[in-house]
């Protein structure tokens, strides 16, 4: 077995082995169905879509996705299983993408476990079932981001408080970046150029142009960048941070 | 290059910022030598030992392990390796069982050979008792054994081992150290240890560093040669006084101690004398009664302060 599969295996079995696990998903599941049906106005809107549903998400997982990420490395940190692992013939790269796979396999456990709104939405209409296998895969990328973002922070303190902090706050900026409010404020003092490159790092942006269903090459890559260049910095950060 | 069998670093050096944690440690060891790295907490033996197993980069110099160079060849260096770190850290949600096929299985051991090894150290580490319980619950000691335990899994040429035996009851640290006399017949062991008699009872040869500083390679015999209790006589008599004065009567004693608890008086000799014998005969001629006589080797203690306090130890 390779040592991805076998740390991923063990991470993964991890996260079920406390209450804390089913904990985080009844919330994922109640917070998702309640803010699609009381703010997002699932039946008032009269509309057979799960637009509703997957707005929230980038709000939801603000919040729930730091708290799966802030114990990824602090935690080994301040257990010193790091050492342990890293001294096992594994790579550094293998540790680093083993473990957040194992996270992002556990976020999506949480997404497809909210199946059933699927069901109902394809029960009271007919639906356009191709937008919503986009949104899905949008929402997973978007929890990939956070997640890869989250990881970072995690091994640069041993303080899962101070990583799930440091976490809200850059995912909320990363996210914040797309909204018009935020472009119009620096629109007024930089140029269209550096405004538009501000844009194109919304993590909102892109997952709004998959969510409507329009998988495009460029949201994928970006979401894939994204996810790749916070692991790298992971490794890096880990690696800085070994000694003390 | 290098000997394909040996753990050995060359001027291993690790700076942070202005200090130096290590500062150019050479040394070798070959199968069949179990090396006791000794010195003060801080002295730098676990960053020296992180270093060999792969965990700190050096900030200069080299350590092999098995002829693989821990920086650019990591994997096969961390395979011919067993690591314990200090404080034994293990995934405390997990079973002993379950951790120990997680390191199997990273170890790359498949088949009848991983669930072979797998009892056997659960055997050899006595873990039987505690194989469904979360490591967590486990008391200090059974979590030291299941370090070791995944240290010894995949029966590897060479053994790193910061402080295997702390946190264990006499009687666990007797195993422990049996283990590692077991092991060392054809391994590479290294331990490190501020326990000094466990370099009696393991170690074939004795590294002491303080600051950083590696300040004597030599045997543990060796060690205690430079102890100046090295050829002293102990003893206890029934009449402390007349023993002391029997004692005066013998030329090449240079100094006397008596303990003022027990009353033992210790006799050292001046540099390079023996005093057994003369000892013993006058005490014999003097009609003095004797409980106990003994030679004594060294005091390891004694030797240790002096190589790591030089100043405080000098006139001591």
């Amino acid at each position: 077995m390779s040592p991805v599969k076998t740390v991923f295996r063990r991470e993964l079995a991890s996260y079920f082995a406390t209450p804390v696990a089913y904990v985080f998903i009844v919330i994922f599941l109640i917070l998702a169905g309640a803010m699609t049906f009381y703010y997002g106005e699932f039946f008032e809107r009269g509309r057979a879509d799960l637009q509703p549903f997957f707005g929230f998400h980038p709000w939801l997982y603000l919040f729930l996705v730091p708290a799966i990420a802030m114990r990824l490395w602090a935690e080994e940190r301040k257990s010193g299983t790091i050492e342990l692992l890293l001294t096992l013939p594994i790579t550094m790269w293998q540790a680093v993408v083993a473990k957040f796979l194992a996270a992002w396999a556990f976020v999506g456990i949480a997404l497809a476990m909210t199946f059933p709104i699927w069901i109902t939405v394809n029960y009271l209409g007919d639906p356009d079932n191709g937008v919503i296998i986009a949104s899905y895969l949008g929402s997973l990328l978007m929890a990939g981001a956070f997640l890869a973002i989250g990881s970072c922070l995690s091994a640069a303190t041993r303080n899962q408080v101070v990583a799930f902090i440091l976490t809200v706050v850059i995912c909320f900026l990363l996210l914040m970046a797309g909204f018009p409010l935020v472009l119009g404020f620096f629109q007024a003092f930089l140029p269209q150029g550096v405004v538009d490159a501000i844009a194109g790092l919304s993590l909102f942006a892109h997952f709004q142009a998959i969510a409507k269903g329009v998988v495009d090459l460029r949201d994928l890559v970006y979401f894939a960048l994204t996810i790749l260049a916070w692991l790298y910095a992971t490794a890096i950060v880990i690696d800085l941070k070994k000694a003390d | 290059m290098g000997d394909q069998t040996m753990i050995e670093t060359s001027a291993l050096t690790k700076r942070y910022g202005p200090f130096t944690a290590v500062d150019g440690i050479s040394f070798k060891v070959e199968p069949g030598q179990v090396l006791g790295f000794l010195g003060p907490n801080g002295a730098g033996k676990s960053t020296t030992m992180k270093m060999i197993a792969g965990f700190l980069a050096p900030s200069s110099g080299s350590a092999k392990v098995c002829g693989f160079d821990v920086e650019s060849q990591p994997i096969e260096a961390k395979r011919a390796l067993g690591y314990l770190p200090e404080g034994a850290p293990s995934y405390g949600e997990m079973t002993p069982r379950a951790f120990l096929e997680f390191v199997a299985d990273l170890r790359g051991l498949v088949g009848e050979r991983r669930r072979q090894r797998v009892d056997d150290v659960i055997g050899r580490l006595q873990l039987e008792s505690v194989l469904t319980q979360s490591i967590d619950t486990l008391s200090k000691g059974f979590k030291r054994r299941v370090g070791l335990a995944q240290a010894i899994l995949h029966d590897p040429p060479a053994l790193i081992l910061d402080e295997p035996t702390d946190g264990l009851d006499p009687n666990q640290k007797h195993e422990v150290r049996e283990l590692i006399n077991a092991m060392s017949a054809d391994k590479i062991i290294v331990i490190s240890t501020h326990i000094l008699e466990e370099v009696h009872a393991v170690c074939t040869r004795a590294i002491v560093i303080a600051a950083g500083r590696l300040l004597a390679d030599a045997t543990p015999a060796e060690l205690e040669a430079r102890s100046r209790y090295h050829g002293a006589v102990s003893l206890t008599a029934s009449n402390t006084g007349a023993a002391r004065e029997a004692l005066a009567r013998v030329a090449d004693i240079e100094t006397i101690e008596i303990d003022p608890h027990d009353h033992r008086i210790t006799a050292i000799p001046k540099k390079g004398r023996a005093i057994f014998v003369p000892i013993s005969e006058v005490l014999k001629s003097q009609g003095v009664e004797v409980n106990q006589l003994q030679l004594e080797a060294g005091r390891l203690d004694e030797v240790f302060r002096s190589i790591t306090l030089p100043n405080a130890e000098a006139r001591a």
